[in-house]
């Protein structure tokens, strides 16, 4: 389906969508079968589930994380802040510890410091019309800032025996509790974009927000909903890390916002808006933690690893230019 | 078409910004006296310098409605490679030092511009990626060591030191620039053409500006004054590695904002970025002075940056931009 690139089509029937799901995200299918098996080649250890389920940890995180991020930007809108997001909550949460406070107080104040770092970016964007990308810039530095203020050099490391259980638990043999969050929220965010009208509305915005705003969507209250949504999911991120680790430091997470946005692009969500998967995001996902895992196997630094990831962004954002010149579209 | 605020009201802006850093640095003054020395507003400015080049560069990035996030990346590598350079060679003189540096950062600045010129590949996610491949290269060329100054030749270190006038090099350099942009940003074609392709895409095509190719010399020159500070941070910190200046690019990209500069492109000043370079840099040094602990330095600077967002911030009628705007030209 050759076009102008930019004439998303918003509320595209099912069968273009099942269309689309057929090409990009089985190229990442494809892509990620062809990384196990370069892991089990590296590892004779690899293809064991309790391996399997270790480097899981790699992503999950992460990619809760991505998957707010990609409503976002389908609806043209973007948070940096993330990753400052993460490291806030994480240090409100250990002061909280710090103070004596119990795991559910804990997961409450880890969750209202994200609500309102989301609403502040929501607020900022909505209200006073500020583009987001610089928003977040700002917010990211106010964040992390914040963070690095009340914690100086110092770390936390209080927290009660129970609050291990996030980063280190297990629900059942070698299901980790931060699989099966991941796996059940990308179960509702993925039923919430494809499924219903709120999904609808979002590639609305994104394809086209003059013409959304004059179908009667409200396109203001969806993107300070967006911030707020991603705000929340950052210090979910938060309480699974900082469980991980056993400790807090002000430079928690850092860089994360770029292996994030890293995530939702791959994942064959279109930074003009309109077009992307939750499918996609949590295949570009687990692709990036497996081939990030096998790195490791090889002893390859997680820096090297930048390297991966930068050049496959790049080609996955190239590939619309490309096949157009070639003339044979590829991904659409 | 944009409405453009009119040029009293711009003059005023720039000025005021100006104003607000010389009455901070008063009020600072009026507690700690020895803040408005001129031993300490020196080193207030050669601190800034780097930050100015940069931010500079970056401008005609933003005004073609684009984003260079790969700056500092950019940074850091050639710096590694400047480093590792003047370890094999320690006799190069420093002009081939230089000239290498500004060549190596063109080139980086260049693959830029070609994946948003001809791969039609969006700013910010091309940028985005050089950012983590210069980062990831930076460690592969290095090796993950450590370049400290006793490898360094006396010559490579001393460079950016030299005191001319009573300022280093590196202010001269960056003041050097700052009437350079101002001049070619107004008086050139180029220059000029830099808004066109910026305020409207459109009619820019139609007065015969190739506005993709406009974006791809912004970005080469974004990488090419990045080269240079690669050099010179390397040589005034003395010390080269791989996280050199990281995250340095939202820093970058704040003080064109505090500047005035508008991310959705075609409007900005070198006056005003000059003026947000300087206030950032004053509050900078300001902080430890006033007894802040420099921990929460960076959580003020958010704070000023996110208050000069909201005052700079247009609203717009109700039409939400795109991340960035998308070239419809």
């Amino acid at each position: 389906m050759p076009g102008p690139p930019h004439t998303a089509t918003a509320l595209r029937g099912r069968g273009t969508g099942w269309q689309r799901l057929a090409r990009w995200e089985s190229v990442l299918t494809v892509f990620l079968c062809c990384d196990l098996i370069i892991n089990a080649g590296l590892s004779p250890y690899f293809l064991n589930v309790w391996t399997l389920s270790d480097a899981t940890f790699s992503f999950t995180e992460k990619a809760i994380v991505a998957l707010p991020m990609a409503l976002l930007v389908i609806a043209r809108e973007i948070d940096i802040s993330v990753s400052g997001t993460i490291a806030l909550a994480s240090v409100a949460m250990g002061l909280a510890a710090k103070a004596g406070f119990g795991t559910p107080a804990l997961v409450l104040v880890g969750l209202c410091s994200g609500l309102t770092a989301g609403a502040v970016n929501g607020a900022l964007v909505t209200r006073l019309g500020v583009p987001s990308i610089v928003a977040t810039i700002g917010t990211m530095s106010l964040f992390r800032g914040v963070a690095y203020g009340i914690l100086g050099d110092a770390v936390l490391k209080s927290y009660p025996p129970a609050y291990a259980f996030f980063g280190q638990g297990y629900v059942a043999g070698p299901l980790s509790f931060e699989l099966v969050l991941f796996g059940l929220l990308a179960l509702a965010f993925g039923v919430l974009l494809h499924r219903t009208v709120i999904g609808k509305r979002l590639y609305a915005i994104g394809a086209n927000p003059v013409a959304a705003a004059h179908s009667g969507v409200r396109i203001e209250r969806y993107r300070f909903w967006l911030f707020v949504a991603t705000g929340v999911a950052s210090p979910l991120a938060s309480i699974l890390l900082t469980s991980r680790l056993g400790s807090t430091r002000p430079s928690i997470a850092q860089g994360w916002e770029l292996e994030i946005i890293s995530m939702v692009i791959l994942g064959g969500v279109s930074v003009a808006g309109g077009r992307g998967t939750i499918i996609g995001v949590v295949l570009a996902a687990t692709l990036m933690g497996f081939v990030t895992f096998g790195l490791g196997l090889k002893n390859v630094p997680g820096i090297v690893m930048s390297i991966v990831v930068g050049c496959l962004l790049i080609v996955v954002a190239a590939i619309p230019a490309i096949s157009r010149r070639i003339g044979a579209p590829a991904r659409r | 078409m944009k409405r453009l605020p009119r040029r009293p009201f711009l003059l005023g802006r720039d000025a005021g910004l100006l104003l607000l850093t010389l009455l901070l640095a008063g009020a600072v003054e009026t507690r700690f006296p020895q803040f408005v020395t001129p031993t300490n507003a020196k080193s207030v400015l050669d601190d800034t310098s780097i930050l100015m080049l940069l931010a500079l560069a970056q401008m005609p990035v933003l005004l073609t409605r684009s984003i260079d996030l790969s700056v500092a990346a950019n940074l850091a590598l050639t710096g590694m490679c400047a480093a590792l350079f003047n370890q094999a060679f320690p006799d190069a003189g420093i002009p081939t030092v230089i000239i290498l540096a500004a060549a190596a950062g063109a080139t980086l600045g260049a693959v830029n511009g070609l994946l948003v010129w001809l791969l039609e590949v969006p700013s910010i996610v091309a940028t985005l990626g050089t950012l983590a491949i210069y980062r990831g290269l930076v460690f592969v060329v290095s090796g993950g060591a450590w370049i400290t100054n006793n490898k360094m030749s006396a010559a490579f270190l001393d460079f950016v030191r030299i005191d001319i006038f009573g300022f280093t090099v590196l202010t001269w350099v960056a003041a050097g620039f700052s009437v350079l942009a101002y001049l070619a940003l107004r008086y050139t074609e180029v220059g000029r053409n830099f808004f066109v392709a910026g305020s409207n895409p459109e009619a820019a095509v139609y007065a015969g500006i190739d506005v993709r190719r406009m974006r791809f010399v912004a970005f080469t020159l974004s990488g090419a004054i990045a080269g240079l500070c690669g050099y010179f941070w390397v040589s005034r910190f003395a010390i080269a590695y791989t996280d050199v200046a990281q995250g340095f690019e939202l820093q970058v990209i704040a003080a064109c904002v505090i500047g005035g500069v508008s991310i959705a492109g075609g409007y900005g000043t070198v006056l005003g970025v000059v003026a947000g370079c300087l206030f950032l840099g004053t509050i900078k040094n300001a902080l430890p002075l006033v007894g802040i602990s420099p921990f929460w330095q960076m959580g003020i600077s958010g704070l000023v940056i996110v208050s000069a967002v909201i005052l700079n911030a247009r609203r717009a009628q109700g039409v939400p931009r795109r991340i960035l705007e998308s070239p419809s030209a």
